[in-house]
């Protein structure tokens, strides 16, 4: 859990960020979203205090991180750095070993840890454990770097646009087995972001910035539905449509889906899937229509795409 | 092929001289790139993050890195004196720039998404800079090692003038003795002993990016190695000489003093541009100088008797080339004018006017004619043009400013002059050559320098000035081509000089006397 009151930060008089407060709950993901320049990176450096804030408090897991040595207070911080940051003089072993050497675990321990990690990544220890980070591809890189980040198993992750040096393709299929990765669950993350559609996957709550302060805060879905004013307004102007059905459930709209026929008794999907991606499936199979399971009340609806269509329109009517 | 054969037997015959001075240029190198290294990469690390600082450290260091060599180790001498020290002084100030320099474009050039996840993860700064910083900046640092290695080896062979030894000493020595196997025998082990350090540092930076923590070790013991096989010769408090590259090599020099004398006192080589100056100040005791150099009034040196007679007296004239006679014959009888005018005494008063009292050699020259009733205002002819050359001490400056105005005063011909031409060698291949038209030069000098006749003539000439100048004018004329002019009338003459008050303290007045006193102190 992670709690931050007013934090600002001034670099010789110009005001980076300007009185910020946000809360991450444990397990939860907070995306910090906004255009460059407007204070996302500063805050979330503000965190491992790798930039010092001016002022404000920041608590993480009860424990307010001023009290602490900012090296050791970073051991126990997850860090993903923009661009990944591996030592290209380190082999992939070695790089993910760097925290467990601070923290001076012994030899079979950090091997035992890693060669699990690695698997788990689906990078296999034998083939990749000794090979150098100039030797892997973008995807590959990204991996290892969260491997490192994850070794110690720190409650907490800070990543700094962790997905920014890929390209369109392997960002998605990363981002994808990131959010698939069950560990991930358990752990309180800070994502930094430019990109609308990551902040979206990846955030249980959203803090759009600019000009070094925090404009609305909230999921998705209030962000698109209830944009506070102009400025968020505009910022998803452009992909208004897709943000609408990427942040909308089954479940916000379940009301308005029909109850499903015996012969259809399938649950191809839960209902806290998105209604894009509920589309997006369907097109991909080429299906008339899919089965939604709530399990909230063991009940079951399908859909197809006029179903949504028309649930997306009521759904809009009605707020 | 006979020119191999005889620098085999060369340094065959000198491998003691060539071997310690070998060791003395390893140590010059590496002692002052050690020094290099512990200051500048430090310096390096330290204003990798502070632009202000590294903007005024690099632009010290780059202008230390142009100020030429020679005038480098110049500076040296009035705050350090003469020897190893301020050589090495001056070699460390030229290894410094391209050290800091690399070290602070690799620390500064590691990728700033490297260091930020290592701050990141919780390495603090120390750790950062061993395990990051250095090792991904080791490639670029020794590239600037090498560099300063490179540099290094070449300005250390001058070190030769300020007696610190190294190789320059048969590189100068060989230029002053017109003696190509000594010039080869300093040089290609200079040259060799480049390459070679080059090579190690090679070996290291090859060595790859994952052992790059060992070289930080490996390099300064490997310096410190190397640097330790070089002794300083000890003399304790006994006599020492200071002698020019010239004077080392010359039959009326060292070699007679040894030969003759048995004189046997620890030696250094010296550029003759700081040898009075380094026995003023009592860093040497004795030195060859000329026996009409102003220095000698100026340093209140004594000239020590030569009672044996090992250093005849030669006649100074001008050496010009015969084609140049026969173009233009109203040269002749232009520089002939000043003939006989100056003996002994005036030649050493007007070279301490140059060398003591810092008055222009012009100046010195025209006011000299004026006084004489020779000069005359410039012709501004333009018949042709002559070129006169000069060695790189006052006497010659002031005798070629004389020859110019009066070849231009009495002729319509035009001057140029090619002042501060190195040496013996460099004069006379000039004139070979066509370089240039005449310079002054002594008749010793072209005796036991350029013809190098055999013993027996030796014996036949030696001890008669006027002999050795028909030998040396007849000679010239059939081999080179060359064409002596009438004397100027001043002899000159290599001399052991002391200061003043220490001769008299220890009574010494004739060459035998020092040898006397140095044995007795062995």
């Amino acid at each position: 859990m992670i709690i931050a009151e007013n934090i600002s930060k001034d670099f010789r008089g110009i005001h980076a960020v300007k009185n910020v407060s946000f809360e991450v709950k444990e397990g939860k993901t907070l995306v910090l979203l906004g255009t460059s320049g407007c204070g996302k990176t500063t805050t979330l450096k503000m965190l491992n205090r790798l930039i010092e804030a001016s002022s404000g408090t920041i608590h993480i897991n009860g424990h307010n991180i001023f009290d602490q040595k900012p090296e050791l207070l970073r051991r126990t911080i997850g860090y993903v750095s923009q661009n990944n940051g591996l030592f290209p003089h380190y082999t992939v072993a070695e790089n993910i070993a760097i925290v467990p050497n601070l923290l001076r675990w012994n030899k079979a321990e950090i091997h035992a840890k890693t060669e699990e990690l690695l698997d788990q990544l689906k990078l296999p220890f034998e083939q990749f454990a000794d090979i150098y980070p100039s030797e892997l591809s973008g995807g590959q890189q990204q991996r290892v770097a969260l491997a490192r980040a994850l070794i110690s198993d720190p409650p907490v992750l800070l990543m700094d646009e962790p997905f920014g040096a890929l390209d369109p393709i392997t960002r998605a299929q990363v981002r994808a087995e990131f959010t698939a990765m069950p560990f991930l669950k358990r752990k309180t993350i800070v994502l930094v972001t430019h990109d609308v559609q990551e902040a979206f996957e990846l955030g249980d709550a959203i803090c759009l910035m600019d000009k070094g302060e925090i404009v609305q805060s909230g999921t998705a879905k209030e962000l698109v539905f209830k944009p506070k004013n102009a400025f968020v307004k505009s910022f998803f102007g452009q992909q208004r449509f897709f943000l609408e059905l990427k942040s909308l459930t089954f479940d916000d709209v379940w009301n308005e889906l029909e109850t499903a026929d015996e012969p259809f008794g399938t649950k191809d999907f839960t209902s806290s899937t998105s209604l894009w991606d509920g589309m997006e499936k369907l097109s991909n199979l080429n299906e008339k229509m899919l089965n939604v399971y709530k399990s909230a009340d063991k009940s079951l609806k399908y859909f197809t795409l006029t179903t949504i269509q028309t649930a997306y329109k009521k759904y809009k009517e009605r707020i | 092929m006979e020119v191999q054969q005889s620098l085999w037997e060369f340094l065959f015959q000198q491998s003691d001289k060539l071997w310690s001075q070998t060791i003395a240029h390893i140590g010059l190198t590496c002692i002052s790139l050690l020094m290099a290294v512990l200051v500048g990469v430090p310096l390096g690390i330290w204003i990798a993050d502070r632009k202000k600082a590294a903007w005024i450290v690099l632009g010290f260091a780059g202008i230390m890195q142009t100020i030429p060599s020679i005038a480098l180790l110049g500076f040296m001498i009035p705050l350090l004196g003469i020897g190893p020290l301020p050589a090495i002084t001056a070699l460390f100030l030229y290894a410094l720039l391209p050290v800091i320099r690399n070290t602070y474009t690799g620390i500064s050039g590691v990728e700033a998404a490297v260091t930020e996840s290592a701050k990141g993860m919780g390495m603090n700064k120390w750790q950062i800079l061993t395990s990051v910083e250095l090792p991904l900046a080791m490639p670029v640092i020794l590239a600037g090692i090498r560099t300063a290695t490179v540099i290094n080896v070449g300005v250390a062979t001058l070190a030769a003038y300020i007696a610190a030894g190294g190789l320059g000493e048969f590189i100068f020595g060989g230029i002053a003795l017109n003696n190509t196997n000594m010039i080869l025998a300093g040089a290609i082990p200079a040259a060799l002993l480049s390459i070679f350090l080059d090579f190690l540092l090679s070996l290291l930076q090859k060595s790859g990016i994952r052992r790059m923590n060992k070289v930080t070790v490996i390099l300064p013991v490997l310096l410190l190695f190397l640097s330790s096989f070089y002794l300083v010769p000890y003399t304790g408090n006994r006599l020492l000489g200071g002698f020019t590259p010239e004077f080392m090599g010359r039959e009326d020099g060292y070699l007679g003093l040894k030969s003759k004398y048995k004189l046997d006192i620890p030696t250094v080589v010296i550029s003759d541009a700081v040898m009075y100056k380094a026995a003023f100040e009592k860093k040497l005791d004795v030195i060859s100088g000329y026996s009409t150099d102003g220095r000698l009034k100026a340093y209140n040196l004594l000239t020590l008797q030569d009672d044996q007679h090992i250093f005849p007296p030669y006649y100074a004239c001008p050496l010009i080339r015969k084609e140049v006679l026969e173009h233009y014959p109203e040269v002749e009888t232009a520089l002939n004018l000043l003939s006989g005018t100056i003996n002994d005494s005036i030649m050493t008063e007007l070279n301490y006017k140059v060398d003591y009292l810092k008055l222009a050699p012009e100046k010195v020259a025209h006011e000299f004619l004026k006084a004489k009733g020779l000069y005359k205002k410039p012709l501004n002819g333009d018949k042709g043009v002559i070129r006169l050359g000069s060695k790189i001490f006052a006497e010659q400056y002031i005798l070629v400013e004389m020859y110019k105005a009066l070849i231009e005063g009495n002729t319509r011909l035009k001057v140029q002059t090619h002042t501060g031409l190195g040496g013996t060698k460099i004069c006379f291949d000039a004139l070979v050559n066509g370089k240039i038209d005449l310079y002054p030069e002594y008749t010793g000098t072209g005796l036991l320098v350029i013809l190098k006749p055999d013993a027996n003539t030796m014996k036949r000439i030696s001890g008669s000035r006027e002999k050795v100048y028909d030998f040396v004018r007849s000679e010239f004329s059939r081999q080179f081509n060359l064409q002596w002019l009438k004397p100027i009338g001043f002899n000159n003459a290599y001399a052991l000089m002391m200061r003043k008050e220490q001769a008299q303290s220890l009574n010494i007045t004739t060459i035998t006397d020092l040898k006397q006193f140095s044995s007795n102190e062995h």
